[in-house]
């Protein structure tokens, strides 16, 4: 009897066994990176790029969240869904792609007449978007990042009026890196991706070597 | 103050491109906020330099692999102090030192639990990376357990760990009690695979009750189930690994064979009975000394009922589940949005507008995808959401039938033992038995 139980209990041992490494080989292998190959190498010459055999687990790239501006619609749910409070996703300044305006679409409410920096002119919430007069009639805009809240205005005004130097992006100090990000799921535009954490911007604007345009290229060969 | 701005010393044409277009603009309202060059960056006269944008790194890699190290090395020494040195004390360390690593310095994530949902998903999205680290955390336990029995239970899970500093007054269930709440696990581990696999959610994370505390941040609603939670496991002991947790129900069923596991007693059980009440978990058989306490008659109709229990009920619960279909796919945002943009088409038909728009449609307008589109990926959810919900019911029937059979079945018994599935490897039980050696 007791052999009979314990004969029972090693190959279920066995099969328990067997079944995880399948499981593991199964997603190990299966798992492709699509959107962009984050190996770092450019696939766009490659023959074999639509049927890349390196699966990217075994790259073993952890995955961070991030927010893809060219889907984003400034809803202002970042603000609100994160599980920090305030939010991990902030407004960052890509200063090269910065016009400087003195009429900044992004730093006043629409209507304003006088273009000073009295509080009832401005479209942030919480003054965390500060103004500085640079040389006539450039004027430097910078975010304080203990003050914003990640709302968003000044993006929906900076992209609608102006070059859309201000982009949200998940500020990865802050960010916990939720197995599920609390905001993607609320996201209207699903706008929120997993990157590879060596690639932890999507800040558009920065330079030529910008981890969208690859993507992107890489995208359109397939 | 901005005193540049009493005079305006500058030329027509500068004047035009920085007050009339974006007047102009404001006025045109456009829907599309892509970053356009509209405005070309200024050559300062002044010694200005530009600031560089601070971007900030995520947390280092290897620390991932670090989390790995850890859980690792705190596997083997639970597992050595439950099997090799039995004490309940250490155990009690130990749960202490996982508390604070897993639970306050990681703060929950990721772990074994929630990684269920990400091997689900990678199995079936395959454009979804399951770093190596998240599959190690599902893999490490459930191998542990196979050879040792649940010692990630008993001090390496935070959850646990939090339960068990709470346990100071627990009261016996029962066993009616217990295999009933027992079954609310597998339903949790059914859902929460269906959920991931469709790429709808990760239910785990979302209702996960102590990962508020580990942040020192939570909604309301999330800090009154944590409270509760902890409140009742000052009388139930660990409810949520009881009667919550998805991922208990793989290491129940991996235990269950497991080569080694805790025992009572190291020796030869005297039946004494001081550990009977000593298992806060319910988690300790007793003796059933009668060896065929039913006729063989008796036992062919049982055993013809179950027979044909079985199949009936996971065919029974797989429709069920099959045709909650829509229920169950409703809770998809591409589900969701495919309604909502039939309502649109609907009110638009009847030559209406809307008057105030979500932001999911305005997010749709934006995206420039078609009504077709948004109504095919929506079918194709509902097309997996239909497999899904009878995959889902069957298991479910199968659990239920399971749980009827090993109520209906007579066991035999001849000392107090562990319930090797149940049992969380604690080693409270070792403190109460009277041998030592």
């Amino acid at each position: 009897m007791p052999g009979r139980r314990e004969f029972l209990n090693t190959l279920m041992r066995g099969g328990i066994l067997a079944a995880l490494g399948l499981l593991s080989g199964a997603v190990i292998f299966r798992s492709r990176d699509e959107k962009s190959c984050s190996y770092g190498f450019d696939c766009s010459g490659c023959s074999r790029s639509k049927s890349c055999m390196l699966p990217a687990a075994l790259e073993a790239r952890q995955m961070v969240w991030q927010l893809d501006m060219t889907k984003c619609i400034q809803c202002g749910r970042c603000a609100t869904n994160c599980v920090m409070s305030p939010s991990a996703v902030k407004c960052t300044h890509a200063f090269a792609m910065c016009g400087y305006c003195d009429l900044c679409g992004g730093y006043f409410k629409p209507g304003t007449k006088t273009l000073t920096t009295a509080a009832e002119n401005q479209l942030c919430p919480t003054n965390a978007l500060k103004r500085k007069f640079i040389e006539d009639p450039f004027f430097e805009y910078t975010i304080d990042e203990e003050l914003c809240i990640g709302c968003g205005k000044c993006v929906k005004g900076c992209g609608a009026f102006g070059n859309g130097s201000l982009q949200l992006q998940v500020r990865h100090d802050r960010c916990k890196n939720c197995n599920e990000c609390s905001i993607a799921r609320s996201c209207p535009a699903q706008a929120f991706t997993r990157v590879p954490a060596n690639k932890p911007s999507l800040l558009r604007g920065l330079g030529p070597e910008l981890p969208k345009e690859t993507a992107k290229k890489n995208q359109a060969n397939g | 103050m901005d005193k540049s701005r009493t005079s305006y010393p500058v030329s027509r044409t500068l004047y035009f491109v920085h007050r009339i277009i974006p007047g102009l603009l404001f006025l045109l309202l456009p829907l599309i906020t892509l970053p356009i060059q509209r405005f070309p960056k200024p050559e300062f006269e002044s010694a200005y330099t530009q600031p560089q944008t601070f971007i900030p790194t995520p947390r280092a890699e290897f620390l991932a692999y670090l989390d790995v190290f850890v859980l690792l090395i705190s596997l083997g020494v639970v597992t050595w102090l439950v099997l090799k040195k039995r004490s309940r004390l250490w155990v009690f360390f130990m749960s202490l030192f996982s508390l604070a690593y897993f639970g306050f310095y990681r703060e929950g994530c990721v772990c074994s639990i929630g990684s269920i949902q990400n091997v689900s998903l990678a199995l079936f999205d395959h454009s979804f990376i399951l770093p190596l680290s998240v599959l190690a955390f599902f893999l490490l336990p459930l191998i542990f357990t196979l050879f040792f029995g649940r010692t990630f239970c008993a001090s390496v899970c935070p959850f646990g760990a939090i339960q068990d500093l709470v346990a100071f007054k627990p009261q016996p269930l029962g066993s009616r009690l217990n295999t009933v709440l027992g079954i609310i696990p597998y339903l949790y581990l059914g859902l929460a695979v269906l959920f991931a696999a469709t790429g709808t959610d990760f239910i785990i994370c979302r209702y996960d009750p102590f990962v508020g505390i580990f942040r020192f941040n939570a909604s309301f609603g999330m800090f009154l189930f944590t409270g509760i939670l902890l409140l009742s496991g000052v009388f139930i002991a660990r409810p949520y690994c009881r009667f919550l947790c998805p991922y208990g129900v793989l290491l129940n069923w991996t235990s269950r064979f497991s080569l080694r596991h805790l025992s009572i007693t190291p020796a030869e059980c005297i039946q004494c009975r001081l550990c009977e009440s000593s298992c806060p978990y319910d988690a300790i058989d007793y003796p059933v000394t009668d060896k065929s306490p039913e006729s063989r008659p008796v036992m062919v109709r049982k055993m013809m009922i179950l027979t044909l229990l079985v199949p009936f009920l996971v065919l029974i619960f797989g429709y069920a589940g099959s045709r909650m279909q829509d229920t169950l796919a409703g809770v998809d945002a591409r589900v969701k949005l495919a309604k909502e943009v039939m309502a649109l088409s609907r009110i638009q038909d009847a030559g209406y507008g809307m008057q105030d728009e979500s932001f999911e449609i305005k997010a749709y307008k934006a995206s420039g995808k078609t009504e077709s589109q948004v109504y095919s990926e929506a079918s194709a959810v509902l097309k997996k959401f239909y497999f899904g919900g009878w995959l889902f019911g069957g298991f479910t029937g199968l659990v239920i039938a399971l749980l009827i059979a090993g109520r209906m079945l007579p066991v035999y018994r001849k000392d107090y033992v562990t319930n090797k599935g149940r049992c969380f490897s604690c080693a409270r039980c070792t403190d109460y038995c009277p041998i030592k050696s």
